[in-house]
């Protein structure tokens, strides 16, 4: 009989060991350190632990290729690997925004770091999972940790609005997501992927059960990546959460439910692909449409920077609809630079302060340029960025995604997709003119920490790193995707 | 030096730049003869070019072909031809003048401003360059940057407007294009198996007739917002007339001159089918046509000094796109040189207004009237710019056009008569303001204090004088340097064009033909 937990059982889970550790350590000792910054520095030594465990993970997959543990519920493979890195870099960045962030908001308790390390265990075990209650229990762990993250400034009206929000509707997209899954079981009667795509694969196209399945777990899905017509919550939650979280949401659990989704369709659902891939073009079209247009008015930054989310979601998801190996290559690539240019920008946001009170509408911005032009100068490469013009390394998450619609014939989406970069360049361009082109009496106040600083200087160089040097981020993009498309 | 000439060429304003950026910005003075210098210093970098370049070799010179994204197939892939060579001068020569001539105009955010021209410079002389399409696309977009915040910082009371007008513009139509490239890339990575975006490379593509028109249109609309073509020249009013005046000038100067490049370079010799199919050609036409005649007739109406020039310009850029895409060797190289004549005396009119702009800072034709009691040297050169643009005899524009009415005629005889008459109105709408602006009597008591111009505008505008009259009066090395590069896009769109009408073709061995205007 096999022993109950192995080696490879271990070595597999070590990450998520590794963070929960972490994080527990933490809600201990916090009671001993009495400092934030202490925290701060124990979460970071986590994630160099981390770090390391990924490391031997990616000699792993080099070696062995895909490797299967706790009874086939648990994966490495390049993928995971790809993945994991992306929540730890996100996780370092978010780490080292906060420690100055909540001092300034006199929120800077242990509890806070230790969330962050419990959402990240559950993003790897999203990204690791390959039956669907560890996966399910990975989503669950991320999200629940967020919702208190989320509420973290007890005293604020906004913050504890958008915990509330973000609480009931994660509640009722988790409840899609289950609902979806029931159905996948009762078809496989097995909950691990393989099982599941053999059970797929043996029903017909036009099976009603199938397409049901289908939809309800798209539906949990495309809440937690936010996109079109389930997003309403993004913006209210951008706004009330502490900007680190903001960052954090932004990037990392949209990473991790991208992870998720990827693991779904890729594996089980690879089969009905067509039954997929209109619904995603179709999704990915009206989410690129809201996004970019109610971007277009917002004065809050934080609002803006939601519904540019929103937006970069649709472009991500195009790589699905494509289908087809660049695409999911953009993806990959698309969700890597997208850590470094939002990072970057909601650094300086958290950063903003006048009178020792958060400000974050655009004006406030107005005449960076004249006071602080190293850090405009550094926003301007994030925004010009995330507006997607090359030689940024935004540029080449759309260049995949563009080259993956044309390879599969997809004309009119391409055509979209890229029109609508004009359109995001407009809202860009109103952070970029108020912080150039309009000269302010009152001139912006920008008090970043040494932590900002550094998250804020290294974003914006990988930025422009990965623009004028792409060529290694491409391969490990290449060695990340799901090599199951037909 | 002679292997890495087109890379110090475009870097050299950058270094500039960066040295610029060192400066402590108090010290104005110490920053304008920095950012002159390196403008400068990019000009007689750029001087070698013009000695070294053969015109007896058809293919690209001075090559420079290094890997850049191996996993794309993107190359750093740099090489001129006669048509680079001429549009390289024209930048590294305006762009000097232009850095010259904001000596007194820009008194604000000084680092900041030479720091963007010189940014500018750079983006614009790597479009002429690049030889990897990928490569050139990344300097089309970025060098749209340093546009944007010199009309926006540096501008007149509309800046902040047309600006973001300007960039959202040509930013939709270059992501257009960039669609019509992926296509092109994976239709020859398709084909041959490998992925490139050398320009000879994808040029081997075959792709069937209804797919190149598609792809054509792709390019041609970002071509044709930059030239600007009818009915996408919208933006261009509204930046030439907010833009100071150096921005003004290098945007007549410089940038509209990339929509030309742009289709000579890219759209007709990548998909000649397309660009020779007959629908396109009509329409094509039929918009220059309607450029010509519609921007003469704006200007005409015009009571804005700066913007009468503008919709000069959207006249005379029509002519250059109707040479062109008549298809034959004098209506290509018509187009092209009436580009760079249009470059050389476009932004001496704009130079002109600056300097009462600066003095007087009004812009309306009414507020001036009989400058030229006053400013006889300002009114001399004024009057060479008009006749130079409005085609006289003996000075660069008369060459252009002429040659573009050849093309033209030999195409077909309704473009040349339309054509005319576009030249006709250009006359009477330059010939007007120059009565309205500098002749009769000085009615406007604030025109008395206008002084003449002093030896820095001068020797900003004697060489783009000179120029003109070199153009004019002895125009056969343009068109030698012009000689086999235009062969080369005649033989892809139409190869049996020169066995047809017995002219020998330039690009074979031993055949030295004549210049084309004088055979």
């Amino acid at each position: 009989m096999d022993p109950l937990f192995t080696w490879t059982d271990f070595f597999v889970l070590k990450p998520a060991i590794l963070l929960s550790l972490f994080g527990c350590g933490i809600l201990l000792t916090d009671f001993l350190l009495k400092q934030g910054r202490w925290n701060a520095l124990t979460a970071l030594v986590g994630e160099g632990f981390v770090a390391v465990a990924l490391w031997q993970h990616c000699e792993d997959v080099a070696a062995n290729g895909q490797r299967f543990a706790l009874g086939g519920s648990m994966a490495v493979d390049g993928f995971s690997v790809f993945f994991n890195y992306i929540f730890v870099v996100s996780a370092i960045l978010a780490i080292i925004i906060a420690s100055r962030y909540m001092d300034d908001e006199k929120s800077n308790r242990g509890e806070f770091y230790g969330l962050m390390l419990f959402a990240q265990a559950g993003m790897t075990v999203m990204a690791q999972g390959y039956e669907l209650v560890t996966l399910f229990i990975g989503l669950e762990l991320m999200a629940l940790s967020f919702y208190v993250m989320v509420g973290f400034l007890r005293n604020e009206l906004r913050s504890n609005e958008a915990a509330m929000k973000y609480l009931i509707l994660g509640a009722l997209s988790s409840g899609f997501l289950a609902y979806g899954f029931s159905i996948f079981y009762g078809m496989s009667g097995s909950t691990n992927l393989a099982a599941i795509a053999d059970a797929v694969a043996g029903r017909e196209i036009s099976d009603p059960v199938l397409l049901i399945a289908l939809v309800t777990t798209s539906v949990g899905l495309f809440f937690k990546i936010s996109v079109v017509p389930f997003h309403m919550w993004a913006p209210d939650v951008y706004e009330g959460a502490p900007t680190p979280i903001t960052a954090y949401v932004s990037v990392a659990s949209k990473a991790a439910s991208f992870a998720m989704m990827m693991r779904i369709f890729l594996v089980p659902l690879v089969s009905v692909q067509e039954l997929w891939m209109p619904l995603f073009g179709a999704v990915a079209l009206l989410t690129m449409t809201l996004g970019n247009i109610a971007a277009l008015t917002q004065n809050n930054l934080k609002r803006l920077l939601a519904y540019s989310s929103i937006s970069h979601a649709g472009y991500i998801l195009l790589g699905l609809a494509a289908g087809n190996e660049t695409g999911l290559k953009g993806i990959s690539l698309y969700i890597l630079v997208y850590i470094f240019m939002n990072f970057g920008v909601f650094a300086l946001i958290s950063a903003m302060r006048r009178e020792g009170h958060a400000t974050e509408d655009i004006d406030d911005l107005n005449g960076l340029m004249h006071r602080h032009p190293g850090y405009a100068i550094l926003m301007l490469v994030l925004l010009l960025s995330l507006a997607g013009i090359p030689p940024m390394a935004g540029f080449y998450g759309k260049y995949f995604i563009f080259l993956g619609l044309l390879e599969a014939g997809s004309y009119l989406l391409a055509i979209a997709g890229a029109l609508y970069v004009a359109v995001s360049a407009y809202y860009y361009f109103r952070i970029v003119r108020a912080m150039f082109l309009i000269e302010s009496l009152e001139p912006a106040v920008i008090a970043p920490g040494l932590g900002t600083k550094i998250a804020l200087v290294a974003s914006a160089v990988f930025t422009l790193l990965i623009g004028l040097y792409p060529e290694p981020f491409i391969n490990m993009a290449t060695g990340s995707i799901l090599l199951s498309l037909r | 030096m002679k292997e890495h000439i087109l890379s110090i060429v475009w870097l050299t304003p950058l270094v500039g730049m960066f040295i610029l950026l060192l400066l402590p910005k108090e010290n104005k003075q110490l920053i304008r003869i920095v950012a002159n210098l390196a403008a400068f210093a990019g000009f007689l970098v750029s001087l070698p070019l013009v000695f070294w370049f053969d015109n007896s070799i058809a293919d690209y010179q001075f090559v420079e072909r290094v890997s850049w994204i191996p996993a794309l197939g993107v190359e750093y892939y740099l090489g001129i031809d006669g048509i680079s060579l001429l549009l390289i001068m024209l930048t590294t020569v305006v762009g000097f003048l232009s850095i010259l001539s904001s000596w007194t105009a820009i008194e604000e955010r000084v680092k900041e401003y030479y720091a963007f021209f010189l940014f500018l410079q750079a983006g614009m002389l790597g479009v002429f360059m690049a030889l990897d399409l990928f490569l050139f696309y990344v300097f089309w977009e970025i060098m749209l940057v340093p546009m944007y915040f010199i009309i926006g910082i540096w501008g007149h009371a509309r800046r902040l407007y047309a600006a973001i007008k300007f960039f959202l513009y040509t930013l939709a139509g270059s992501v257009l294009m960039l669609l019509a490239m992926l296509a092109l890339y994976f239709k020859h990575a398709e084909q041959f198996g490998v992925y490139t975006f050398a320009i000879e490379d994808l040029m081997r593509t075959q792709i069937p007739l209804d797919m190149q028109i598609w792809l054509f249109w792709g390019f041609f609309i970002a071509f044709a917002i930059k030239v600007p073509m009818f009915p996408l020249h919208t933006w261009l009013p509204d930046a030439h007339t907010e833009a100071p005046t150096a921005g003004s000038v290098i945007l007549a100067g410089v940038l509209l001159k990339m929509g030309l490049y742009g289709l000579v370079r890219f759209s007709i010799p990548l998909l000649p089918e397309a660009a020779s199919d007959a629908t396109t050609v009509q329409i094509i036409a039929v918009l220059s046509i309607i450029a010509i005649v519609y921007g003469a007739l704006v200007s005409l109406m015009q009571k804005n000094w700066k913007k009468l020039i503008a919709y000069s310009s959207v006249s005379h850029l029509g002519f250059c796109t109707l040479g062109i895409i008549a298809l034959n060797p004098n209506g290509i190289a018509g187009g092209i040189l009436q580009g760079l004549n249009h470059g050389l005396s476009t932004p001496l009119l704009f130079l002109v207004i600056g300097i009462v702009y600066e003095q007087r800072h009004a812009l309306e034709i009414a507020d001036y009237g009989g400058l030229a009691n006053r400013m006889p040297i300002y009114t001399t050169i004024f009057l060479i710019s008009i006749l130079a643009s409005m085609g006289m005899p003996g000075l660069n524009g008369f060459i252009g056009e002429f040659t573009i009415l050849r093309g033209a005629f030999e195409r077909d005889v309704t473009w040349a008569a339309f054509a005319v008459l576009g030249i006709v109105l250009g006359a009477a709408y330059l010939l007007w303001l120059f009565q309205r602006t500098m002749l009769g009597p000085m009615t406007n008591p604030k025109n008395e204090k206008l002084r003449d111009l002093n030896l820095r505008e001068i020797c900003v505008m004697a060489p783009l004088v000179l120029w003109c009259f070199w153009i004019g009066l002895y125009p056969k090395q343009h068109f030698e340097v012009l000689e086999k590069p235009v062969a080369r896009i005649v033989e892809r769109v139409d190869p049996e064009y020169y066995s047809r009408n017995g002219i020998p073709n330039p690009l074979n061995e031993g055949v030295r033909a004549a210049s084309l205007v004088q055979d």
